[in-house]
């Protein structure tokens, strides 16, 4: 299958579908036994490289250093991307996500929701076209959510295509185009994200149940 | 460029670690002392096997400096992260060995005070002596990043990681432990150039060689 | 590989035993006593084919090693596994054979000779790779790894030769049984060969072990499959 360049993916399933394999895949974290993937007409396999220069991809293992500060994690990063790492150029970014008086924290004291948040700054420091999204609203509470709503839009502003993987069916209505459910790693169901969210049929409130 | 920005993070992360350092530097010492118990307070003997000793235990703190320095890189798979960025495998390598390599290396030069007091080591060439450390823990460095890195994923990874590593750098243990002695003790053949030369053979082999193959060692 | 691979196994093995047998019987009883060292000499029939299988044993391992990484496939790991297996039993019973005759000649039972010294560094290095293999559990990783320390390992053996044939030079003494004169050549090779055979066989029974564990690690879960199974 295949997702339109600028469009917003959801990717839902229950637990252990695939949802974060599919992800870990297109983001070249892993390789597929079978099969074969492009993101932007590069091979996901041959073109590595290429993949990971378009790709910015939120896990659910939070790539951070727990011994450093959010400011230096940040700039670590920066470093390897080659951007502005200074404290002025970063700083906003934390902003953004709301850690910006606990910047210079070493990160082995934020909460989860805390964590999520600077994981999230982190692929926003990244430029890349294609967005991968692991459960993006585990851990945040009720502001946070809306902090990723906002990431969403902005992402959508940006022209960015993004897959996002997650449980909560309410939220994909008008954030997402199209969405996909996942079982035991096969395509069971693709359509508009919208009826996703209020189809009765396929599992949809089995998959809700399981998700929360 | 990458290799400084990974030299940058691991330098931090060292700097960040340093309470750790301390400690292995305090487990090495203790080491010294324990081993001086084993050949008993006999001056001439112990002179004798100083340079042994102080390798030996570098050697053995060695497997805690390099099995800690992929701690932070596991905990929340941080290496994965900035290898997805993308970053070069290869500058992430020479990042982590050259901070380990400084950290071996500030280990090696801060047991010798302690070598010559317990040891009673006589200490003519010091810029000597710094030189056979520098090659010594390159040597122990270079391979060590490397099995660290494969180690810091299995599950028995505090006996795997000397298990590999030691049979490894035999070269280098002899080799510094002959040079060391000979700085100590006098070199009237002047064998000394040979040993050095040993060492440095090694180490351009293995920080060759190790960095090709790290990138296999840490991609899925 | 197939049923007709084990076979050839098996009669590689035969042959190799017969030839070992006919070699060492020549070897003990046969030859002429050497002069200097008398009988104890006669482990030299056993020690330098061992030795020379060894290093051909692990030399194949680099070689599976290398094909392992750079051309990929499970036979290659297979290999490798079971190469570095009789690699290291072959390097085992080379220092257990240097310490048979190093006690009645030396008095000691270990004397640093450089080529023992630098197997017995192999033994160590080799069983390690063989002990790594046990703590993976990934089979992709478990072969990318031991490939990686294999080639790492071998690249490493002749600078350890070196490194302690010059820190033993000081201290020495005239190590290893050597090969003396023509009459003794064929035992020496008849063993050699029998050992090879034998070796042959049994890295290739032993790789046809490895991969069909491999086979099982790798084969997807059955349907409907009860508490052993991967639901």
């Amino acid at each position: 299958m295949g997702v339109p360049r600028g469009s917003v993916l959801m990717v839902t399933g229950r637990n252990g579908s695939g949802k974060s394999t599919l992800l870990r895949i297109l983001a070249t974290a892993i390789r597929s036994d079978h099969g074969t993937a492009r993101v932007e007409g590069f091979d996901v396999r041959r073109s590595v490289q290429e993949v990971r220069r378009r790709v910015a991809f939120l896990s659910h293992h939070l790539y951070l250093y727990d011994s450093l500060s959010a400011l230096e994690n940040l700039r670590v990063a920066a470093r390897f991307l080659g951007r502005d790492a200074s404290r002025p150029a970063l700083l906003p970014l934390l902003a953004e996500v709301g850690l910006a008086d606990r910047a210079d924290d070493a990160t082995l004291t934020f909460s989860a929701g805390m964590r999520k948040r600077l994981a999230l700054a982190r692929v926003l420091l990244q430029p890349a076209s294609v967005v991968l999204l692991d459960e993006p609203y585990g851990q945040l509470d009720p502001p946070g959510f809306r902090l990723v709503d906002g990431l969403l839009r902005r992402l959508r502003e940006r022209g960015a295509t993004v897959l996002m993987a997650t449980h909560l069916l309410e939220r994909g209505g008008d954030l997402c185009d199209r969405g996909i459910v996942l079982e035991e790693g096969r395509l069971a169901w693709e359509g508009p994200a919208r009826e996703l969210a209020a189809r009765s049929g396929l599992d949809a409130p089995a998959l809700v149940e399981g998700g929360a | 460029m990458q290799l400084r920005a990974a030299l940058h993070k691991d330098l931090l992360l060292q700097w960040r670690g340093r309470s750790q350092a301390i400690a292995i530097f305090v487990f090495g010492a203790t080491s010294l002392l324990l081993f001086s118990f084993a050949i008993g307070p006999n001056a001439e003997a112990l002179r004798q096997h100083a340079a042994g000793f102080i390798w030996l235990a570098l050697l053995l703190s060695s497997t805690l400096t390099l099995a800690e320095s992929f701690q932070g890189e596991m905990e929340e798979h941080a290496l994965e992260g900035l290898l997805l960025l993308p970053a070069d495998a290869r500058a992430l390598y020479y990042g982590k060995a050259l901070a380990n390599w400084a950290q071996l290396t500030l280990l090696g030069v801060a047991l010798v005070p302690l070598m010559v007091v317990l040891y009673d080591a006589p200490l003519p060439r010091a810029g000597g002596l710094l030189g056979i450390i520098l090659l010594g823990a390159a040597g122990l460095s270079a391979p060590g990043t490397l099995y660290a890195a494969m180690t810091a994923q299995t599950r028995a990874r505090q006996t795997l990681l000397p298990l590999l590593l030691f049979p490894l750098v035999v070269p280098v243990l002899l080799a510094s432990v002959k040079a060391t002695s000979l700085l100590l003790t006098g070199d009237p053949m002047g064998q000394l150039y040979a040993w050095t030369a040993l060492l440095a053979c090694f180490d351009a082999i293995h920080w060759s060689l190790c960095g090709l193959l790290f990138e296999r060692v840490v991609e899925d | 590989m197939e049923r007709g691979g084990e076979v050839r196994s098996y009669v590689l093995g035969a042959i190799g035993v017969a030839l070992l047998a006919w070699g060492s019987w020549w070897g003990l009883f046969r030859a002429p006593r050497e002069s200097f060292m008398g009988d104890v000499q006669r482990i030299m029939y056993v020690h330098v084919p061992t030795a020379w299988n060894a290093m051909l044993a692990l030399t194949f391992a680099f070689a599976c090693a290398l094909a392992s990484l750079l051309r990929g496939g499970w036979k290659w790991d297979s290999r490798l596994e079971a190469a570095m297996e009789v690699g290291v039993a072959l390097a085992v019973l080379l220092c257990i054979q240097g310490s048979i005759w190093a006690k009645p000649t030396w008095g000691v039972w270990w004397d640093w000779d450089p080529r023992l010294t630098t197997t017995a560094v192999m033994v160590f290095a080799f069983a390690g790779i063989l002990a790594l293999r046990r703590f993976v559990d990934d089979p992709v990783k478990r072969a990318v790894w031991s490939a990686v320390a294999a080639i790492v390992a071998f690249v490493d053996v002749p600078i350890v030769y070196f490194s302690v044939k010059w820190w033993n030079s000081l201290h020495q003494m005239q190590s290893s049984p050597e090969t003396v004169s023509s009459a003794f050549h064929w035992p020496l090779r008849i063993n050699a060969f029998g050992i090879l055979f034998l070796m042959s066989g049994m890295i290739g029974l032993r790789a046809r072990l490895a991969a069909l564990r491999l086979q099982g690690e790798l084969a997807p879960p059955l349907p409907g499959a009860g508490p052993g199974g991967r639901r």
